[in-house]
């Protein structure tokens, strides 16, 4: 009896938790609004999400094998939820050969340049969206109107977001009442479940919600930011609307348009990009809502989630360097 | 809602295999080696040499200073050795090697089975019987017992807190005995607030265990001051800090003591070892060992002669499988993986686990994601992933700020990383830099 034992310290068994589960629970979160999307916009949805992941993979792929020389690990999955994500936040018609290029600076620039996967400090979906809308702002910003399978990729019906149709209608005069009631406007139920023009992913409120769920019961996030955020809106908006409803939409209209749920659930929540302390993720997330509503109200972009975050991003080191989580033994002093 | 501790923890699967397993006592083996140091402080000096006749419960090495403690034989034979020998921690101590001759007691000792409940005996004269009798603390911290119940001056008690909790999977020594010796350990429990003269005694037991607690609830109808807590089924609930807060809900600052919050944590099997020492003049060498993993066809908990080889413990649990990676002398989050079969249980040993090979290595460690889960687990409120990174760069005076020495080395970090990080093996390196660094100021 001499067997060799294996020794090393403790602990000896571990989680089942992995980079691939964790980013797997991510996609599967992110499929109910897929699935709306492609109700609303046909194949086209499919189309775009399937160039947008296959080409962030493969810029992966080829950078980690070719450029870097490493072992290629786009098999943790992490390509292929930046892909999702790209996809989401981009419209359904958006040109191929457009969806690419946003592929390589979320992968090249964004991602890979600063050393891959947890190195990175900005999201990489969104970095490439706002290189894409301050690039191609004509291409970026034609919405195609929900129509489902009917219409084809090519000829779609375009028209404006509901955020863009309330920018537009306040610079040239007409009060938030009036705009509400337009007939372009879509009513509280289709924003809801989506019937409106946006992007892929932006526009079901409902299904982003049923993947939040999912995902806090598969413990892939906390509730601490999405709610936050959301929280942070809808007070803001909340004053705002208080203040003069004539002049500023009501807090239900925002948090069920531009992305807001997209942003917060599953963009603001990225590991790399955001605070590793509870007390860190509520105020990196109370500053992506007032930034998110700072720039709807007063910016020139209708839309403000994407930078709002690329933002906040910018101050994670700070936050995570200053904002230390409560550490045990600090609160019975009095005891 | 069951109580629990507040901050982070985690909850591995449980695999108590051998819950419910009635006692089995091992038989006597041949040979025992007994390490003068099986506590946390001083070794014991030696009081036997080569060819000594000893019997059971004989002193053999006498603690050597305050913090220390005795050594007993464990059994009635020769001494054939006083040697250096490796012990479960995989150094070598000095060990008292034993070679069984019948099993004749010093007369001292009360064999009887009978549960003596009457305590006659004043505090001083307790806390003396519980020194002599060598107990240290059995949950696997090992500190010396009469230290930890003699309070400091101008501190005062005002609980005692019995740790029936057993957190780390596999392990049920101290739900078995809680099941078999029940009023024993409540008589121990009174024994306990006697010496610390307190009237309020707390156990707690995780709500995985509901006979224990039903059990204990039933006999602390009959005993005033006594209550039992169920808790929450968290890890590292049994971390002496962790149970304070979800008891009491009081939190010991860092760097501070129990007694600073005016409570003291005292294992079960401890309690019952205080009982018999006090109650019985026993001491301290036996104890129950759960002998366990999921290819022993025979585990179980096994009451063990202090100092009998894994080897004979493995083989009363159906033998070593033939494709074993690890046997580890303790639980799987805490326990330490041993290099030989050959080493002998000592007074901290609560489980030996068996795994096999294919669970014992460890995954390849991949890129931190930064994904907090190490934050959200740490019952410290540490950042393990940021005292890795420290550690890794050798920046030991940064760590010291981080709070890097209130690491209780439970190994959560470890455990929830998706990324199969080192977090503990790192943290462990800084927090022994930084003991260094913090001696060289005084």
């Amino acid at each position: 009896m001499n067997q060799k034992l294996i020794v090393s310290p403790s602990p000896h068994i571990s989680g089942d938790y992995s980079i691939r589960k964790l980013m797997m629970h991510v996609v599967i979160a992110l499929i109910p609004a897929f699935l709306v999307s492609v109700w609303f916009f046909g194949y086209a949805a499919v189309l775009v999400t399937a160039i947008s992941v296959a080409s962030c993979v493969l810029f992966e792929y080829i950078i980690q094998r070719f450029v870097m020389k490493v072992k290629p690990t786009v098999d943790d999955g992490s390509a292929v939820v930046t892909g999702v994500l790209l996809a989401f936040n981009v419209p359904a018609n958006l040109p191929v050969w457009i969806i690419i290029l946003g592929a390589l600076v979320a992968i090249g620039i964004a991602k890979m340049s600063f050393g891959g996967l947890g190195n990175n400090p900005f999201n990489p979906a969104l970095v490439a969206r706002v290189f894409l809308l301050i690039s191609f702002p004509v291409q970026m910003t034609t919405w195609p109107l929900p129509k489902g399978f009917e219409t084809s990729y090519a000829d779609a019906v375009t028209g404006a977001t509901p955020l863009g149709i309330l920018k537009e209608g306040i610079r040239n005069g007409s009060s938030v009442t009036e705009l509400m009631h337009a007939s372009a406007m879509p009513d509280y139920q289709q924003l809801f479940i989506g019937n409106m023009g946006g992007s892929l992913g932006e526009i079901a409120a409902g299904a982003l919600l049923l993947g939040f769920i999912y995902l806090l019961w598969k413990r892939v996030i906390t509730w601490h930011i999405p709610v936050t955020i959301i929280l942070t809106v809808a007070a803001f908006t909340t004053i705002l609307w208080l203040v003069n409803p004539s002049r500023y939409a009501d807090p239900l209209f925002h948090l069920l348009t531009g992305g807001l749920l997209l942003g917060a659930i599953y963009m603001a929540t990225d590991y790399v990009t955001s605070p590793m302390s509870i007390p860190g993720m509520i105020i990196y997330a109370i500053g992506i809502g007032i930034v998110t509503v700072v720039i709807r109200v007063w910016g020139a972009y209708p839309e403000g989630v994407s930078f709002a975050i690329l933002f906040m991003n910018a101050f994670v080191p700070l936050i995570n360097r200053y904002i230390k989580p409560g550490r045990f033994g600090e609160e019975v002093r009095h005891a | 809602m069951l109580r629990t501790f507040k901050k982070g923890g985690i909850h591995p699967e449980e695999n108590k295999l051998t819950a419910g397993k009635k006692i089995r006592v091992l038989p006597v083996p041949e040979m025992v080696h007994l390490p003068v140091i099986q506590h946390l402080g001083m070794p014991a000096r030696p009081l036997v040499k080569k060819g000594d006749k000893v019997k059971t419960g004989q002193l053999i090495a006498e603690a050597d200073g305050f913090v220390s403690a005795n050594v007993h034989s464990p059994v009635s034979g020769t001494v054939s050795k006083v040697d250096l020998m490796m012990d479960a921690g995989g150094y070598r101590k000095m060990t008292i090697s034993i070679q069984t001759e019948g099993d004749e007691w010093m007369e001292e000792i009360d064999r009887t089975p009978q549960h003596k409940p009457d305590i006659n005996l004043q505090p001083e004269e307790i806390l003396k019987k519980i020194a002599a009798a060598g107990i240290v603390g059995m949950g696997g911290a090992t500190f010396p017992t009469h230290v930890k119940l003699t309070i400091p001056r101008g501190r005062k008690a005002e609980s005692v807190i019995i740790n029936g909790v057993e957190c780390e999977p596999f392990l049920t020594s101290d739900h078995a005995l809680m099941l078999e010796k029940g009023p024993e350990i409540f008589t121990g429990i009174k024994i306990l607030m006697k010496v610390l003269g307190v009237n309020q005694a707390f156990v707690g037991i995780e709500a995985n265990k509901p006979d224990a607690i039903k059990l204990f609830r039933d006999l602390a109808m009959r005993h005033i001051g006594i209550s039992v807590v169920p808790l929450r089924v968290k890890y590292p609930q049994g971390g002496e800090k962790q149970l304070i807060k979800a008891v009491t809900g009081r939190e010991v600052p860092s760097g501070k003591l129990p007694i600073d919050v005016g409570t003291v944590v005292v294992n079960v099997g401890t309690t019952y070892a205080i009982y018999e020492a006090v109650q019985k003049n026993k001491p301290l060498i036996e104890r129950v060992v759960t002998v366990t993993g999921k290819q022993l066809p025979n585990a179980g908990n096994f009451l063990v002669r202090i100092g009998t080889p894994i080897e004979k413990l493995i083989e009363a649990a159906g033998g070593l499988p033939q494709n074993t990676g690890k046997v580890l002398y303790g639980g799987p989050m805490m326990g330490k993986a041993l290099p030989s079969t050959d080493i002998p249980a000592g007074k901290g040993c609560s489980g030996i686990l068996v795994m096999p090979l294919e669970e014992s290595r460890r995954r390849e460690m991949k890129v931190c994601i930064r994904c907090a889960k190490c934050v959200q687990a740490c019952p410290m409120g540490l950042e393990p992933y940021l005292l890795m990174a420290m550690s890794e760069r050798r920046y030991f005076d940064r760590m010291e700020n981080e709070r890097v020495m209130d690491c209780i080395e439970c190994g959560s970090c470890s455990y929830i990383c998706p990324s199969d990080r080192p977090l503990l093996d790192y943290i462990r390196l800084g927090k022994s830099e930084v003991n260094k660094i913090i001696r060289s100021r005084k």
